[in-house]
This record gives C-alpha cells, structure tokens and sequence, in this order.
C-alpha cells in the first residue's frame, strides 16, 4: 500500500478523534485558560493588566523561573525530581559574583557558572542512576550541599560592580515605545529563556534522546528491554536540569545585581508547581516544555495580583502556591483514576 | 542466627556490626578532635546555682533533644517506606501557635500547659493532614510532606502575622532551660519518648506491622494489615514529636524565629534515622540507631562551630556525610566490599539493623 | 534449514544464591526455523532467554550468534547482533503512541531531528506486515486491546531487523484469531530465514508452529528433537520426567474421598459482582467442600476470589456468612469473618520477604488482634512449631529470612500463614504454580486434609486436570463471568470443562472486555 491511502485515513479522522489523541494536552490547555482567567480578572479588578509593560515585567521578572521550570520538567518526565535548584542558584550566583568582583572576565564567569550547576545535576545523576539513591533523596543532599557551599563562601549580600559585564544581559531593549512607561521591553535574559524553551522543545518532542526521557517515564524497565539508552538519558536529564539551574542564576544575578546565600529559597517548589500546573505529571511520562512555561507565568501573574490586591500578606504566597499545587496534583490522580475506568 | 559467637566476644562482634556502632565511633572521634583543640572539651563542672552540670557535653545533649524527637518520628514514617519533609516547618508552626497563646496569655502554669496543649494539637494535625494525604488520596509522601514544609512556614508567618513573636512565661521556660538531676530536663524529656516510643512499637504488634508495610504494602495489605491506619498515625505522631521539638526550640529563648526555628532540621532527622542503620527504602527501623544518629548529629554541629566554621555552612557538611550513607547502602558499593573478603562470615544485614 | 545454527549456547549454567537455575544446558537455533522451549514452570526457559539476550550474566558456558563468541552486556546489545525479544508481560510504555513504542530508538530522522511524518509511516508499514495495517500509529497504546499491544511488541522486533526473534509465552493473552494471525507472521518471517525461538504452555499451538523442540527440566537438559518425532505424551513424561507416579498416586486419593451435599453452608453470596472486573454471580460454599474455579488466564477467576475476600470491593451483591448478612469490603474485614485468601502472586502480594518465616507466619493471626493485642511469645512458639512441622517447611529455622526459601517452601509457609489464622472459608489462588512436584503433592494433599476437617476451600488453577482432581465442585468462568457450575463425578474430566469453555460462545452475550477473549486451554 502506498502513502497516499494513508495520508487519506489520516484526513478522515473526526475532530472528535483528535481530541481524544490529543488527550494529554487537556492540562496545559487548562493552565492556559486559567492564565487567560488571571488575566482577564486582574484587568477586571486592578486594571492596568494587560497592557505592554504589565506583560514585559512578567515576563522579565520570572525568566529565571521558566528556565528552571524547563530543567524540571525533563527530570520530572523521567518519574524524577530536583529539589536542588533554588539551592544551587544560590551557590553559582555568590560563586559568580564573587568571581567576577575578584577581577575574572564576566563571560569567563558566567559559563563557569552554568558548568557549576552542571556539576551538582552530574553528582545527583551519579547518585541517582548509578547507586540507586531516591531521586529525592539526591537531589535534597545536593540542595543542602549547594546551600551551605554559598554559606561558606558568604552569608552577606555580594553586590557586583556596576561596570560587570554580566549586567549587560539585564539592558532593557525598547520594543515598541508605547505612551508613558507602557512600553514593550525585552533583556537579554528573557531571550535566554526563549531559546532554552524552544532547545528543550526540540530535544524532547524531535530527538531520540527525547523520546528515551518520555519512555523512561512511561516505564522504565520497558525502556530497558527496547534497549534504549536509559542509564546515560536518566544522567542527562539530572544534568540539564543543573546546568539550566546555572543559566537561570546567570539572568537573575544579572537583573538584581546582587546574590546571597539565602537566594532561591522555595524556588524548587515554584519550579515543581509551574510543572505540575503546566500538565507534567508527576508520576512522569506526560509532560510538556510549553506547559511549564504557562506554568510558571501563572505563578508570576499571582504574583503580580497579589501585590496589586494588596489585602493578602505577602507571607501567605508560599500556602497559596503550595495549595495550587496539592489541588493540580490532586487533579492529575483523579484524571489518571478516570483514565483507568 | 546460628553463627552468632557466644561470650564476650560474640557480644563484641554482634555490637560491632549494629551499624549505630559505627556512630558511636563517630562521636567519639569528633569528641578527640575537639579535644585536641581545647583539652579542656570535655571537663564538666557544677553549677551550685540552679543545679547543673556544666559543660560541652551537656550543650551538646541539650542541643540533641529536638532532633532526638524529630528523629523518632522520621524513622517510623521512614520504615513505612515513607518520609516526613515537613518536621522542621511543623516546628516553626508550633513555636509560633505557642510563642503567640503566650504572648496574651497569663503567665502562669496554667497558661503554660495550654499554650502546650495548643500547639500539640495543631501539630498533630498538620502530621493527620499528611497522613490523609499520604495514605487515603495516594500521593507519594515526598510530595506531600515537601509540600507541607513549604506552605508550613508560610502558615508560622501568617500566624504571628510576619512577625518575630516573643512571649513571658516561667514554666514554659523551665521545661527548655531547666534541670533535673543535674542534666537539661529536654534532654531527659527526649530520652523519655524514645523509650516510650521503642516500648510502644516493641511490646505492641506495631513494630512488626510497620515493617511490614514498609518492605511490601500489597502483602501486608493482603495479610490483612491495616496500612492506611498505620500510616495515619505515624504520619500524627511524626507530626506530634515535631510539635514537641518546636516548643522546645522556641521555649529556650522564649520567640519563634519565623524564619530559622526549625529550618533545614528536616535533613538532620533524615540523616540522624540513616545513621542509625535504617534504610531509605523502608522496613527494617532501629530507634535506638536513630538516637545515636541525632547525638551525632548534635556534636557534628557544636564541633564545626567549635573549629570556627560559619554555622550556616554546617548543611554541607551533613550532604556529604548523607551521600556517603547512601553509597554505603548502595548495591553497587555493597558488592564491591563483598567481592574484596569473600571469606569469613557474611554478617546479615537484616539481623545486624534489628532493634 | 541451513546447516550452521545461528545460535549456539553450549553448557550454560547460571546460579542463583541458593539455586541453580541453569545446569549445563545446551540450545542451538537455525535460521529459518520455529524452536520451541519446553518445561514446566521453574525448568529454567525464562532464565535461558534473559542468558541469551543479556539481561542475566552466564557463571559459566559459551554463547556464539553466527559462529562468533558474545558476551550481550544488554538488551541494547542483543538487539545490535540482531537478537530479539517479545516478553510475555507487554513491554511497551503505554503512555506514549503506537507508531512511537515500535520506533523507539529507531525514528525515521531528517533536518529538523525526528521526522514524524515519516516515523509515522514507517511504523505503520511495519505494522502492515503484520497484518495491523488498520492501527492507527498516532493512537495511544493503552488505547488498544492486550492482544493488539503484544502484535505491536512483535513488530517493533520486526524494526530492529531481528535474525533472531524470542517470543516468551506470545500468546497467553491472544484469542484464536489472535492466534492465527500471530502464526501467520511466524511462519512469514520464518521462511524469510529468520530464527524465531518459541515459548508456549499449549501443545496445540506448540505442535501446530514449531519445527523443533528442546526441553528442560529442573534447569537440566533433557534432550533436543524434531516436532513430528515425539508425540505429545511422550513430551509431557520429558518436561516432568518419572515424578508423574506421584502425581497419580494422588488421584486415587481423591476418588475415595466423597462430599456430603447436605453440609451446613458457610458462606453465600448473590450477585456479588465488582465492575470492569467481575459480573455479578451467586456463589455458596459448604462446610468440607472443595470448590475448584476453573478457567483461563484472565477469565475472572482471580478478580472473584479477591472480591469474596475484601481484597477488591464489590460495587453490588450481599454476603451472608453462617447465615449472617455482612459486608466484607477490606482483606482485615475477610480476616475477621475468617476467610483467609493465598494470592497467585506470592512474591509481591504474599510472602514479606525481608521479613523472617517466624514473622511471616504470624502476620495473619497478629493483623486480625489487631496492634494493641502482640501475641505472646510462647503462642507465636507456638504457631510456628506446629505449622514448620505440619507444612514440613524447609529449611526448619524459623527466624530465617523468607527471601532465603525456595519457591515451595516459601508457599507452605504462606498456606501456614492463613491456617494460623483457623479459617473457614480458605482461598488458594494457584498455590501450585511455579513449585517443583513434591511440593505440589504436598500441598494437595494439604487442601484435601483441611476439606475433610472442615474448612471451605476454593482452589484456583490453570491446570484443569489439578482441579477436577481435588474439586467437589467446579465453578467454570470465562470472560469476567460465572459460565457453569459442574458437580464433579467419575465422569467429569478436564476435557468437559475445556468444552464447556470452548462452546460457551461470547458473542452472543454481552461483550464484556474486548480485551480479555476466548484463549486456548493449557494443558
């Protein structure tokens, strides 16, 4: 039989048969809608919502969180997690600054900072593929390492010279000049995360090593048995994760200025949720690059409206992220309870 | 087992093999490193004045206490092939529910207990909470507790209002600060539950069911044991003995410190249960172990302090010591040490970790 | 048949730690043939397989592909040398699509990385040659039938240009259909020249497929030999060799023995059904009565056991016990009206392995006193002197790991388990698999004992012969429900209730599970 009677059938298939193929998208196509929701109701209530430079901040301000969301993802796909992120931010953010005031080249420190995090995703990977350790486990013995390497190497906040280099990647460019401050802007930085999601796009959905993630997820043994290269894959995916750790440090160094040790507190939970509500599951083998990046400006916006609404404390936005992510995971158990009826 | 030597030297070989033994020995040596530096370390006085010892030794079994009681609690969820996150955020939730009932209350025994009772409660709910979670939803207890940790500290701040909160009450003080018998009334407190503990969980059936659950859910399930029961109520009394430490941390200085009571205590307790020679992947538990691992712990902390190192760095110091538990577990290595002395022996682990 | 094997495995042993699971064992496979394996469970097939493709490292022998010595450090590797492997348990990942689980590994890639459109059609040209060219490769996996996703495990070998192909027990999920459409491919790919080694419990399908077969016994080597010179009796005395006395000993055992029908019922239930697992049925069981459930993988025999037992909770039905109407939704709440249940998977739903024989055999009498009320020592003392010494558990120290047991010591200790508990309704489900034959006598000899004092016993098994020959009464099931009920007799045999299944038609009722059809009967 030739292509063309296959091309045919493919054409016939209803709308209905699409969507039921397109099953698992059904989360990150929620997240969207509740990102829409958001924004749609902040308009409502505070104003000044969607408007370019509403937009530009939120995107600016949490380019770091998409890039660690990323990471996530890869390592949550595989049925893993990285709870050492937010620590190790903490790590190759003092390490760089420090570097860089002690008179290194800037672009020198910033790959030396994205090989830092590297580093502590190779050394979880280690521990997690080769000797069999929780990935939890692992990745919590890295966060506790990481953070108390950036204690020793400081416990004040390190502030870069003005004239660092690094700082170039916070230039804010004008887009579009809109009245008043509404302008569209964008920095470096958020071009950074741009080009890390649509990398990670690529490596998940076009490659084999991709699909090995996906696979891992589904079932790891089985993966073995089709002979696919698990041990090295679950290594990267622990690897990346580090080394995007690395990256979003580099962009949120470079827009503060400043690093401490006690930097990326909690971040791996932002991290986890902008995951989780984005579609990945958590049990892994579903999940999707574009769905954390929704994920993780939802988070944002929260954020965003919290401040403006003014009537919530502060204190209160670590339950509240913690509550959206209990309800999505909860969520995903009774999808996945569905499914299996 | 039948190759057990009799004698003081078969006693000898089976201590040796415990693998607490082994921290025991770590103590010591971190005790001689100290000495080194002070020789001085060790010398313990009497204070006429209020009926203490004084001395390193008695800081640092002060300072044991709370991560005694955190300790206790981690092993049993650890032995449910579980983990508890959440201890060091229940404490910070306690200190706070406490240091805040106080700050109204009169100060008075009275006020005391039921600023206790309090903040018992509320622990033990939040412990009930995971264990809802845990056993009844399905979801994998990191998630859950890793949750709980980090919305806890959330709930501490919104319950003193972001604030540092400090309160005056003399009975509540005397039960962190106070003597008995010449020894911190916490220390004898945490000493207290451990045996009471071990004694529950020994003398009942539920040691045994715990394990159970732990090595293989579906059996134990199928053997007709009653696993979400369990689970709740050793996620509750996780929960409780994190109370219990919480009110201790904060009633020693008489404020909860929103953002350091409590804070990254949950590796401590992790790796406190680790040293003890419970494995991660649940079953077998050793609370005994568990007690030595939190001592330990408690001097690694005053020793790194001791030789000027900033406190802050102390968590590096206790990955590198949790990777190489977990390498020592591990297959991999455990064959590779089998494969250098084939001969002799093989010691099983199973009866070595056994309380 | 060309004339140099393209396998050669000459002497290979492999032990476990307490176990020798393969004792110089010889296999040789020509291209262009269908090689079956023959052997009771436990003969060492399954660790002959995982030997050749890598998965096991070999103590001691050779393994040559094509004349040239290998050393498979994994499936990849096998895979690479053109070795093969369908596994009896679907190894697919269920959460990705059917074009992706037979390309895994293999996509089609163009300039921008994986080219799906051409993945997608390569895979469904694969799948055509099996004659599934009606799957959509963009569907999930876990859309489709069982059966369809074993045929789909099959073409994903196809992809990797497998020489050799070992399929492990195919078809014990497949229908006839299924079946024939399976054959149809072997047969195609076999006059292609590929060498396919062949796993199967049902000697039609064995006889109808295969060239030539090697038989294994007890992890030895019984003999290699062309299909058309052994007929099937003669195969059956190699695979369990002269232990059969032992097995007819029984049988006029069982004869004698009758069951009298006017016995006080212990339990009985109406409608008792749980969605998606079981129809409802009726079922009564007598004081001393052996009632057998028979049926094939999958029938519903397990999912009927587990519901009476609380294992599973009914969604209909009511049960009375000794004429009591009670809910039993939870294995505790079985435990206290005395029901106790043997799962068929001893290794993940019934031993604890880690934990000793002496708290093994304890577990079910302590879970039913609950935490509060530990066992005295000298009661545990007991327990475990009288069930080591009635059950004839070996080894006989009791504070010995249960991991360290054999397969049939570690079932007595688990029968031991829930005898502890004194019940009256008592469930085996397949307590007989994968134990050598002594253990199996004795274990049927142990069912027949407790019937005549009194217990309740429903006993699962695929082996029809085993349960008419224990059974008082036979419960057939087919399709997720209950078909017949047979009363047995000297008349009863295991072809009645193979016909019993064979004309029982599905079609015309109600389609319960597509996935789960009629299926050959084992032997």
């Amino acid at each position: 039989m030739t292509a063309a009677t296959m091309t045919e059938s493919r054409s016939s298939t209803s709308l209905k048969d699409w969507i039921k193929l397109r099953l698992e998208l059904l989360p990150t196509l929620a997240a969207l809608v509740i990102f829409i929701a958001m924004v749609i109701y902040g308009e409502v209530a505070y104003g000044r919502i969607v408007q370019m430079s509403t937009m530009s901040n939120l995107l600016i301000n949490n380019s770091h969180l998409i890039i660690i969301a990323v990471g996530m993802t890869f390592v949550i796909i595989t049925g893993g997690i990285d709870l050492s992120v937010g620590a190790v931010i903490a790590f190759t953010s003092v390490a760089g600054v420090m570097l860089t005031n002690a008179g290194w080249n800037g672009w020198l420190v910033v790959l030396l900072m994205v090989a830092m995090g590297g580093l502590f995703g190779v050394v979880s990977g280690v521990l997690v593929q080769y000797f069999n350790v929780q990935p939890f486990i692992a990745t919590l013995a890295m966060m506790f390492l990481a953070r108390g390497l950036a204690s020793m190497l400081s416990t004040v906040p390190e502030r870069l010279a003005a004239d660092a280099s690094i700082l170039a990647l916070a230039t804010q460019f004008k887009i579009i000049d809109g009245p008043k401050v509404n302008d569209l802007i964008i920095t470096p930085g958020v071009i950074i995360a741009l080009v890390v999601v649509l990398v990670a796009m690529f490596l998940l959905h076009r490659t084999r090593t991709g699909r090995t993630v996906y696979a891992i997820g589904g079932s790891e043994q089985s993966a073995q048995l089709m002979g696919l290269p698990v041990h090295a894959t679950k290594m990267w995916v622990y690897v990346i994760s580090g080394l995007l750790a690395g990256v979003a440090a580099v962009v949120y160094t470079s827009r503060l200025g400043i690093a401490q040790n006690i930097t990326g507190i909690g971040w791996e939970l932002d991290a986890i949720a902008a995951t989780v509500i984005g579609g990945t599951l958590l049990t892994g083998g579903v999940g999707f690059v574009l769905g954390s990046v929704v994920g993780s400006l939802v988070l944002g916006l929260m954020i965003v409206l919290i401040t403006r609404d003014g009537g919530i404390p502060p204190e209160a936005t670590t339950i509240i992220t913690g509550g959206i992510l209990l309800v999505f995971v909860l969520l995903q158990r009774l999808v996945l309870a569905r499914q299996r009826d | 087992m039948s190759d057990n030597g009799t004698g003081p030297a078969g006693f000898l070989k089976e201590v040796v093999r415990r693998q607490y033994f082994w921290g025991v020995v770590a103590i010591v040596l971190l005790l001689l490193v100290n000495l080194t530096k002070d020789p001085s370390y060790l010398s313990i006085g009497w204070n006429d004045a209020n009926g203490a010892l004084v001395g390193n030794l008695v800081d640092i079994l002060r300072a044991a206490a709370p991560i005694m009681m955190i300790s206790i609690g981690m092993c049993l969820v650890i032995a449910t092939s579980g983990i508890d996150l959440s201890v060091g955020s229940v404490m910070v939730i306690a200190g706070a529910v406490s240091m805040q009932f106080l700050a109204a209350a009169p100060n008075t025994f009275a006020g005391a207990m039921a600023a206790l009772g309090l903040a018992l409660l509320v622990s033990a709910v939040v412990g009930l909470v995971n264990g809802i979670l845990v056993s009844v939803v399905g979801l994998q207890p990191f998630i859950s507790t890793l949750i709980m940790m980090l919305a806890g500290r959330g709930i501490a701040k919104v319950i003193t209002g972001g604030q540092n909160t400090s309160a005056v009450n003399d009975s509540f003080r005397w039960i962190a600060n106070g003597y008995l018998f010449g020894l911190p009334v916490v220390f004898l407190l945490a000493l207290a539950i451990v045996v009471l503990v071990g004694l529950l969980v020994r003398r009942s059936a539920l040691g045994l069911m715990i394990e159970a659950i732990g090595m293989d859910p579906q059996a134990a399930r199928l053997a007709g044991v009653n696993r979400r029961g369990l689970l709740l109520a050793v996620y509750s009394i996780s929960g409780l003995l994190s109370g219990v430490a919480g009110v201790f941390a904060t009633a020693s200085v008489m404020t909860v410190d929103i953002s350091r009571t409590g804070y990254q205590l949950e590796m401590d307790a992790i790796l406190a249960v680790v040293i003890g020679g419970t494995s991660l992947a649940g079953g077998k538990f050793n609370l005994t172990g568990a007690t030595v691992g939190a001592l330990l712990i408690a001097t690694l902390d005053k020793t790194v302090v001791f030789l000027g190192v900033s406190s802050s760095a102390t968590p590096a110091f206790k990955a590198v010591v949790i990777v190489v538990l977990c390498l020592i577990q591990s297959d991999r290595v455990r064959q590779l040490l089998r494969s250098r002395r084939t001969t002799g022996s093989r010691p099983s682990r199973k009866e070595a970790v056994a309380a | 048949m060309s004339q140099s094997p393209i396998v050669e495995m000459k002497d290979i042993s492999i032990s476990f730690p307490g176990v020798k699971a393969l004792d110089g064992v010889d296999f040789r496979l020509f291209p262009g043939e269908v090689h079956t394996l023959m052997g009771e469970n436990g003969a060492g097939k399954s660790t002959l397989i995982k030997a050749l493709t890598g998965v096991y490292r070999i103590d001691e022998g050779v393994i040559s592909v094509d004349g040239d010595v290998v050393q498979f450090q994994g499936t990849a590797d096998a895979q690479e040398a053109g070795v093969s492997t369908v596994y009896q348990e679907v190894n697919l990942c269920s959460n990705l699509s059917i074009g992706e689980n037979v390309m895994l590994g293999h996509e089609v890639r163009g300039r921008f990385g994986v080219n799906w459109k051409a993945t997608h059609e390569a895979a469904t040209k694969t799948l055509r040659k099996l004659g599934l060219g009606h799957l959509d490769p963009r569907a999930s996996l876990a859309s489709i039938s069982l059966a369809m996703q074993q045929l789909v495990a099959i073409s994903r070998a196809m992809v990797t240009q497998a020489r050799v192909l070992i399929l492990d027990e195919p078809t014990s999920s497949l229908d006839s259909n299924e079946v024939e459409q399976l054959f149809s491919v072997m047969r195609q790919l076999r006059d292609e020249g590929v060498a396919i080694l062949f796993v199967s419990h049902f000697l039609e399908q064995v006889y109808a497929i295969s060239d030539r077969l090697t038989v294994l016994r007890n992890g030895q080597f019984v003999g290699e030999y062309a299909t058309g010179e052994l007929d099937q009796a003669s195969l059956i005395g190699k695979m369990i060799g002269k232990e059969i006395t032992a097995l007819r000993s029984l049988d006029s055992q069982s004869a004698a023995r009758g069951h009298r029908q006017d016995a006080e019922t212990v339990y009985l239930a109406r409608g008792l059904g749980r969605k998606g697992s079981i129809e409802p049925f009726d079922i009564e069981l007598k004081r001393g009565e052996v009632v057998g459930l028979a049926g094939l993988l999958g029938s519903g025999r397990t999912e009927l056991a587990r519901l009476i037992y609380g294992a599973d909770r009914p969604d209909s039905g009511d049960v009375e016990i000794h004429g009591h109407k009670v809910a039993v939704h939870t294995p505790a709440a079985g435990l206290r009206r005395r029901i106790a249940f043997s799962s068929e998977n001893r290794r993940d739903e019934g031993i604890i392995r880690d934990l000793t024989v002496r708290e093994n055999l304890v577990l079910g009498v302590q879970a039913k006193r609950g935490w509060a009320r530990p066992l005295p020592r000298k009661q545990v003392d007991e327990i475990v002197d009288k069930y080591m010494v009635e059950l004839g558990v070996r080894p006989s120290d009791p504070n010995r790991a249960m991991r360290n047991l054999s397969g049939g010591n570690q079932q007595k200790a688990l029968l031991g388990r829930w005898l502890a508990t004194k019940p009256d309704i008592l469930i085996l489900d397949e307590p007989t698999r994968g134990i050598d034959v002594g253990a199996k006598a004795e274990i049927q000899e142990q069912v027949l004992q407790l019937a005549a004092e009194g217990v309740a016993v429903i006993f699962i098994s695929s082996e029809l012969e085993e349960v008419v020959r224990l059974s008082d009464r036979i419960i057939v099931l087919k399709d997720h429900r209950m078909i017949a009920e047979v009363t047995n007799g000297p008349e009863v045999s295991a072809e009645t209730i193979v016909k019993i299944i064979a004309d029982h038609s599905t079609e015309q009722n109600a389609p319960v599970a597509r996935a789960h059809k009629t299926k050959e009967v084992a032997l």
